[in-house]
């Protein structure tokens, strides 16, 4: 367990602490390499690169964007999950899966 | 005469080494000639070969990239080092609310705990349960992750010939026939899986440690990438690999006319892209025997061979004895963070 925090903590973007869930959706989805992929999302945020990776900025970001975070305070305007997906893929452009069976499922499409 | 000062260091397996700066330097031209002979590639340059040697004899417990380089992280855990390996009881789908909410990790997989796709495939439909409803509560992208592990189809608990025996009685015909006939069936249970993952809204197939069983292995897993990628073109695989060198254990198969037997990451790369694969998962060996400094010089060569020409994103596997990671359970962060940060600014990776 202790190799997943490490890694995190000496390299990585941090998941949803900043975008690093949404960078690796856009290598994931569109193969981009992790400098077009950082400067795609931080685009598609309105945010500088070095903005992406700081976690007090993306905070503020994620939050006014309801793209979900890693702590939130219990309260309606709360968004995370299925929810965040949704905009996080309206966001980006992109086809999330989980969120298209979602709308099958739903009976939204 | 004073003494030289000495680094603190480890060696391969995670023991402490001390060492002087020219023992360091030694090991890191060792290393790296090791990398230019077997993989028949270029060396770091002079100036890469010296901010690895910064990054190695750096002051401090933990290290880390500069700002503004951080990557992202892929997972081969399966979503069950906690409540398996760590033995603390919880449900796989709030394990991938821990990794993301509390470990920081950009994304997770959920697979069998026997990590493989033939068992796999017979809980498939349950595993996919399971994954379905983190879908629901997560934000980060969550993968199915299993390995090929061409092994599980050997008699005598499987339908194939055994080529592991076979081999040693000299049965050379039929020890070839039973891994490609193995090929099939692992193409076929992944296939399986992929089916039950994109139902549920997966959002990729991770196919970890291809070859293990050698170049048929490696074989299973790009044509299943294939397969999975023309069905569903929205649905990425990641391929990541068991060893910095694919064993020739059939030693004639291809892949679009490439011979899989000894290609090393540069080359096994390119297939991956071929095969349609989103992410590839590089890996370099640890030697226990050896320093830190000696992998370390080693790793980054190969890497930066790889990441040169690669075109989709190569994440870097950085578990138990891999990528300069010591064979060891419980990871000493002094040197793991110092993996990192070589990988990072010097290897010019996309992930991890």
């Amino acid at each position: 367990m202790g190799q997943e925090a490490t890694h995190a903590i000496c390299a990585g973007m941090g998941g949803v602490r900043t975008a690093g869930d949404m960078v690796l959706r856009m290598q994931l989805a569109k193969k981009m390499k992790i400098d077009e992929a950082k400067a795609y999302v931080a685009s598609k945020l309105g945010v500088t690169v070095e903005e992406l990776c700081d976690v007090v900025t993306m905070s503020d970001v994620r939050r006014d964007m309801g793209l979900g975070l890693c702590h939130v305070e219990p309260c309606k305007e709360e968004n995370n999950g299925m929810a965040a997906k949704f905009r996080i893929a309206e966001v980006l452009d992109i086809k999330i899966n989980s969120v298209e069976r979602f709308k099958e499922r739903a009976g939204l499409k | 005469m004073a003494e030289e000062k000495k680094y603190q260091s480890r060696m391969g397996d995670g023991s402490l080494v001390f060492m002087t700066e020219d023992e360091i330097r030694a090991d890191m031209r060792e290393g790296m000639a090791d990398a230019v002979k077997r993989g028949k590639i270029d060396p770091m340059s002079e100036e890469d070969f010296e901010r690895l040697y910064e990054i190695i004899t750096m002051p401090g417990g933990v290290v880390g990239v500069e700002p503004g380089k951080e990557i992202v992280n892929t997972n081969d855990s399966g979503g069950y080092k906690i409540n398996v390996k760590s033995q603390m009881p919880l449900p796989k789908e709030m394990e991938t609310l821990i990794y993301e909410r509390c470990l920081g990790c950009d994304s997770v997989d959920i697979g069998n705990t026997d990590y493989n796709y033939k068992t796999a495939k017979g809980v498939a439909k349950r595993d996919a349960g399971a994954l379905k409803q983190a879908l629901n509560v997560t934000t980060m992208p969550l993968l199915f992750g299993g390995m090929p592990d061409l092994g599980f189809y050997t008699q005598p608990d499987g339908p194939a010939g055994n080529w592991a025996t076979l081999l040693p009685d000299g049965k050379i015909k039929e020890a070839l026939a039973a891994q490609e006939e193995a090929v099939e069936y692992s193409i076929k249970d992944i296939c399986y899986v992929a089916d039950q993952a994109y139902d549920v809204g997966a959002d990729g197939m991770n196919l970890d440690t291809c070859g293990a069983a050698g170049d048929a292995d490696f074989l299973a897993a790009l044509k299943a990438c294939e397969a999975i990628t023309s069905k569903y073109p929205d649905f990425p695989v990641e391929i990541g690999m068991a060893g910095e060198f694919v064993l020739g254990m059939h030693g004639r198969l291809k892949y679009n006319g490439k011979r899989l037997a000894g290609l090393y990451p540069h080359d096994q790369v390119k297939l991956a892209e071929q095969a349609g694969a989103s992410i590839f998962g590089l890996v370099v060996n640890t030697n226990c025997n050896k320093s830190f400094a000696w992998n370390m010089a080693r790793v980054i060569t190969f890497v930066q061979a790889c990441t040169k020409v690669a075109n989709i994103p190569v994440h870097a596997d950085v578990g138990m004895g891999v990528c300069g990671i010591p064979m060891v359970e419980i990871m000493p962060v002094d040197v793991m963070s110092r993996a990192d940060k070589a990988l990072v600014e010097l290897g010019k990776i996309d992930g991890f």
